[in-house]
């Protein structure tokens, strides 16, 4: 191995190992406030209920079919958009507590820190997941199409929320102050209602059903019901994302790290506050 | 000056239109402390994150340990520990955790990160409180945690920014006492303050900091003995200041300071007037004095002596 080629190998093995050690402080927080943990995994189940019974005792889903069945696809990426937030408050929270001052001041990989939060998300993540689908199966929705099938869309799911982590890894480190975070958190609301999740967009007035057809929680959850076999697949005209939503979302998956990785590694490597 | 292992020359930075340091200079040899004084805003804050590569100067030259401190930074950071005005651990964790965790980010084995975050917190006294976590520490424990946290590779060089600031008396001992330690153990310590005490105590050599440049350096006795003794003076009568403060003006060649009710403080210009010479001159301007006492100033008044920012009669 020439020498570049070794010192470049040398620091990609520093920046893994770096970012899993940062994992593992994620699993050591919760392990001391498991209260938190447990919240973050009711939180799914709640909104099972609450969505699935409240507002699916009204709602019709066009075309026939059950709510539930309908909703779980939209609340699985409302749970996968959380992420975004949920990662952008702990960016936020290093960088305004100074820890993340300690971490620019040892000699450790530029790239890990933004790489652990990013991977670290998923560690909670994956566990609501799981219990969302759980109490999704308890109310009567399930998957149709087979094992295949079901597992690629949870791919999806998760390959899109690590992608969406970046953003909120880059969100935090330009907002720097865990307030302004938390204060920027109920902005993200609308972002996930503004979709096909929760009501089909078709009858939304045309300005509104442009933002919802090409926003990627809707490019997400029509994936995801194609894949599961869940009523609401829009049939007719549609918007290009919704025609193609397993390819829409994949190409979400790779654009948001191509504009956000370089993004937030450039941020958090910038000195000279 | 024998090895300086802090080298800072003309560092300029300024944010936005704020210049927070005019051409800074500095120099630390090994081993020693150095006190970098001043109040807020001097500068200190910003040289101390230049030195420790968390900024780039926008001139100058800084070397710490031998290495640039922008083209070499990670050379540097291997061989610095800082600790700042807020304690920058993890909360959520507990202390051992922290300390665990930051050794494996400094590239320790697993082993090697164990054992010395229990040798750190046997040495620095948190043992009992290792395994709770940080948020229920005392502001003190946190300050110390941060400290010890910065001294898991062994630095070369520690910079502690404002270490005690904020914190009540004896959270200060315990911090102080824990810096001697490190003094003694050979690191050399860059210290900022705004406490004089503290650089007093501490500081082999003090520099001081004001709008951004080092206005005076030298030892805190040098420094006190560079500015002349002070003379005090206690007034019968409170309304004799103005006369009085006329007199001692007139004899010191410096505008006295009223340092409260009836009472004037000055500083004497080495080979100034003697004591006889003051009471004289008192009482024929007919100002009666209850006291008259001469003395080494304190670092306070040298500080502000250096500023300009003592107060005079008007």
């Amino acid at each position: 191995m020439t020498a570049p080629t070794a010192r470049a190998c040398h620091r990609l093995r520093w920046t893994v190992a770096d970012g899993l050690t940062l994992v593992g402080r994620e699993l050591g927080r919760v392990r001391r406030e498991p209260g938190e943990l447990v919240a973050a995994l009711v939180f799914p189940a709640v909104m099972v209920v609450l969505f699935g019974y409240v507002f699916g005792s009204a709602i019709g889903v066009p075309g026939g079919g059950d709510y539930r069945e309908f909703l779980m696809p939209g609340l699985f990426s409302m749970v996968t958009f959380a992420a975004v937030t949920g990662v952008m408050v702990r960016v936020a929270a290093d960088a305004s507590r100074g820890v993340m001052d300690r971490f620019r001041s040892l000699p450790m990989s530029r790239a890990a820190v933004p790489f652990g939060h990013a991977g670290a998300d998923l560690l909670t993540g994956l566990p609501a997941l799981g219990i969302m689908a759980g109490a999704g199966l308890l109310a009567g929705w399930q998957p149709h199409r087979g094992a295949l099938p079901a597992a690629g869309a949870f791919l999806l799911i998760v390959v899109l929320r690590y992608a969406l982590s970046w953003v909120g890894v880059y969100v935090g480190l330009v907002v720097r102050n865990d307030q302004a975070a938390d204060q920027l958190v109920p902005l993200f609301l609308p972002l996930t209602m503004l979709s096909n999740a929760f009501v089909p967009t078709g009858g939304m007035p045309a300005w509104l059903r442009f933002l919802a057809d090409w926003n990627p929680v809707s490019a997400l959850t029509a994936a995801t019901r194609e894949l599961f076999g869940n009523p609401g697949v829009p049939s007719g005209e549609v918007a290009w994302p919704l025609a193609h939503p397993v390819a829409a979302v994949l190409l979400w998956s790779a654009a948001l790290p191509a504009v956000f990785v370089p993004l937030s590694v450039r941020t958090y490597r910038r000195r000279g506050r | 000056m024998a090895d300086p292992v802090v080298v800072a020359e003309g560092l300029h930075k300024s944010f936005g239109g704020v210049r927070a340091l005019r051409g800074l200079d500095l120099s630390v040899p090994r081993g020693t402390v150095c006190g970098v004084l001043g109040p807020n805003g001097a500068g200190k804050t910003t040289a101390v994150r230049i030195l420790a590569t968390l900024a780039d100067p926008d001139a100058g030259l800084a070397r710490v340990a031998g290495y640039d401190v922008v083209r070499e930074a990670d050379e540097v950071r291997a061989r610095i520990g800082l600790a700042g005005q807020y304690a920058a651990v993890d909360e959520k964790l507990t202390g051992r955790g922290n300390l665990r965790m930051f050794g494996r980010l400094s590239h320790l084995s697993r082993r090697a990160a164990h054992r010395r975050a229990d040798e750190l917190l046997e040495r620095f006294g948190l043992r009992d409180a290792a395994d709770r976590r940080v948020a229920g520490y005392s502001g003190g424990m946190r300050r110390r945690l941060d400290l010890v946290t910065s001294l898991i590779l062994r630095p070369e060089v520690l910079f502690l920014d404002e270490p005690t600031t904020g914190l009540d008396p004896r959270g200060r001992g315990e911090i102080w006492d824990a810096v001697r330690e490190l003094v003694a153990d050979g690191t050399t310590v860059l210290l900022t303050t705004q406490y004089l005490e503290e650089a007093d105590r501490l500081a082999d050599d003090i520099a001081v900091v004001d709008r951004g440049k080092v206005i005076a350096t030298g030892t805190p006795d040098g420094l006190k003995a560079a500015i002349g003794d002070r003379l005090d003076v206690v007034l019968e009568d409170p309304a004799a200041l103005r006369p009085a403060a006329a007199v001692l003006h007139a004899l010191a060649g410096n505008a006295p300071a009223a340092t409260g009710a009836g009472r004037l403080s000055v500083a004497l210009p080495a080979g100034g007037p003697r004591l006889a010479g003051v009471v004289r001159e008192l009482d024929r301007a007919g100002v009666a004095a209850a006291d008259v006492s001469l003395r080494r100033p304190t670092l306070d008044e040298v500080f502000l002596r250096l500023t300009g920012r003592e107060e005079p009669v008007r």
